[in-house]
């Protein structure tokens, strides 16, 4: 390949203020982390919720969980994001419009468009795998909790969500990498994430090759770190004589 | 203790219990015997409602189980179960699965429920194993902590669906043992078994299911003594299981 790499290139000032090219990625990694970590947190409680909600004896409450996944699992996350971030600030009563399209620096505004799409769009693989993971428990376990005296919702903090957690570390950790990875979403609505800041620094300094290249590692080692991090989470919380620690 | 009065059960349109009537009275031991499927199951599930019926009533300590204004819960905690496969909470130490209810059900504080729980654990004979978890213990161990944990709730009645049915033959005994024990001392309890020596030993009456009914509800002695008096269904039950 005919092609003259040049590694420097990130420290060489963007011409923009007083700053060099591995700032704005910095910068991007910064909004990444951002977008993923609270997407996250949605993501979890949210997908938690739902998940409980599946397997309760109620018709109705567990219909209204599966007609959720139905929908935000089944729309590309894409799409979602434009949906958000297009379409349903226009559906806002018109004070809260005027501050999400007005007031709102324009980062903020598609930052909390992204995280929303993101957290509602992954808590719905999390209820996925919550109601697997209590699913998987045998239903002794809640006739032994009731036969104690235990009502529903203590049944359900007390006995299954700590072994059904336990049980789908592994998945949950896919979908906790997977979220830094779909945040990249966020460049189409002008976010200045990693993956934007990657792309503008291509387009700035001609140096392509280098700037994906750096992205790539950057994504990989975060995720790396991530996976070793929730890998640590499986053992700390592992039972004796319960589950197996996976994989090594 | 227990009044069960004409119960009749459906799974859609297939009759699992079919006018179903007993009692146990305070401080009786009865066994429930009978082939599977009999609906003996079901039958101790509905005492503590674990399994819904559709007509008739079962009293409990003077709580109607069928009134829909009995605080089940509340019925359920003074009505100790022991199941067929133990169903300790793996996830949870020995010591933590004999105080949690305790306290999260009956608002015991914390010291104790432990002192509680370990005195328990001391009677069925596993108190070095008070820190290790379910899936570190045998199954014979984990069924005495079963009866443990049952017991630290202070019941008013034990109920035991198959508790040593799954037991390797050698852990059995050690599970009777402490039944027999908790019999001797007075304990109200309503036993499914088929270990018709534990029935032999201790029990009071012995209640024969077949096909959702109670065909014979007789003293031990009735029961075990003049098999000719027995229904033809109770006489090939007994004849296949006393063979060994």
């Amino acid at each position: 390949m005919n092609y003259n790499w040049d590694w420097a290139i990130f420290f060489k000032p963007t011409g923009i203020g007083s700053e060099i090219y591995l700032d704005w990625f910095i910068t991007g990694l910064g909004w990444t982390i951002a977008i993923a970590i609270v997407g996250w947190i949605i993501a979890l409680a949210l997908g938690s919720l739902l998940g409980v909600m599946r397997t309760v004896p109620n018709r109705w409450i567990a219909g209204a969980a599966t007609a959720y996944v139905e929908i935000f699992r089944n729309v590309p996350l894409l799409v979602q994001l434009f949906l958000w971030y297009f379409l349903v600030p226009d559906l806002l009563p018109e004070p809260l419009q005027i501050w999400f399209k007005q007031d709102l620096n324009p980062a903020t505004s598609a930052y909390l468009s992204v995280v929303v799409c993101l957290g509602l769009f992954t808590a719905a693989r999390v209820c996925e795998q919550v109601r697997t993971g209590i699913q998987a428990l045998p239903a002794g376990q809640t006739a032994a909790a009731y036969a104690m005296g235990f009502r529903l919702p203590q049944i359900y903090s007390n006995v299954l969500l700590p072994q059904a957690y336990r049980i789908i570390i592994p998945p949950l950790t896919s979908e906790f990498l997977n979220i830094f990875k779909n945040s990249s979403v966020a460049s189409l609505i002008g976010l200045m994430e990693l993956l934007a800041q990657t792309k503008q620094t291509a387009e700035f300094s001609a140096n392509l090759f280098e700037a994906f290249t750096l992205a790539t590692l950057i994504y990989f080692t975060l995720n790396m770190g991530l996976m070793l991090l929730m890998r640590a989470v499986e053992k700390k919380v592992a039972v004796p004589g319960l589950i197996a620690v996976g994989g090594k | 203790m227990i009044s069960i009065k004409n119960v009749n059960k459906w799974y859609g349109s297939f009759q699992v219990l079919t006018d179903c009537s007993t009692e146990v009275k305070k401080g009786e031991v009865v066994v429930v015997c009978g082939p599977s499927g009999s609906g003996k199951s079901t039958l101790i599930k509905c005492v503590n409602a674990l399994e819904p019926f559709q007509q008739g009533d079962i009293v409990v300590d003077n709580t109607s189980i069928a009134d829909p204004r009995t605080n089940l819960p509340k019925l359920r905690s003074r009505v100790g179960m022991v199941f067929q496969h133990f169903e300790l909470f793996p996830h949870l130490s020995i010591s933590e699965n004999l105080t949690i209810a305790q306290v999260k059900v009956l608002g015991r504080s914390k010291d104790e429920a432990i002192e509680k729980g370990l005195k328990l654990l001391d009677r069925v004979g596993l108190l070095a194993h008070a820190n290790k978890h379910p899936g570190q213990l045998s199954g014979g161990q984990q069924q005495r902590v079963a009866i443990a944990r049952a017991l630290a709730m202070d019941p008013v009645v034990m109920l035991f669906d198959e508790p040593t049915s799954a037991l390797d033959p050698e852990m059995v005994n050690e599970v009777l043992d402490v039944m027999v024990q908790l019999a001797q001392e007075g304990m109200t309890m309503m036993c499914v078994t088929h270990e018709m020596g534990f029935a032999r030993k201790v029990a009071d009456r012995v209640i024969f299911m077949d096909a959702g009914q109670i065909v014979e509800d007789c003293p031990k002695q009735a029961f075990f003594g003049d098999v000719s008096q027995r229904s033809e269904r109770a006489q090939q039950f007994l004849a296949k299981i006393l063979q060994h």
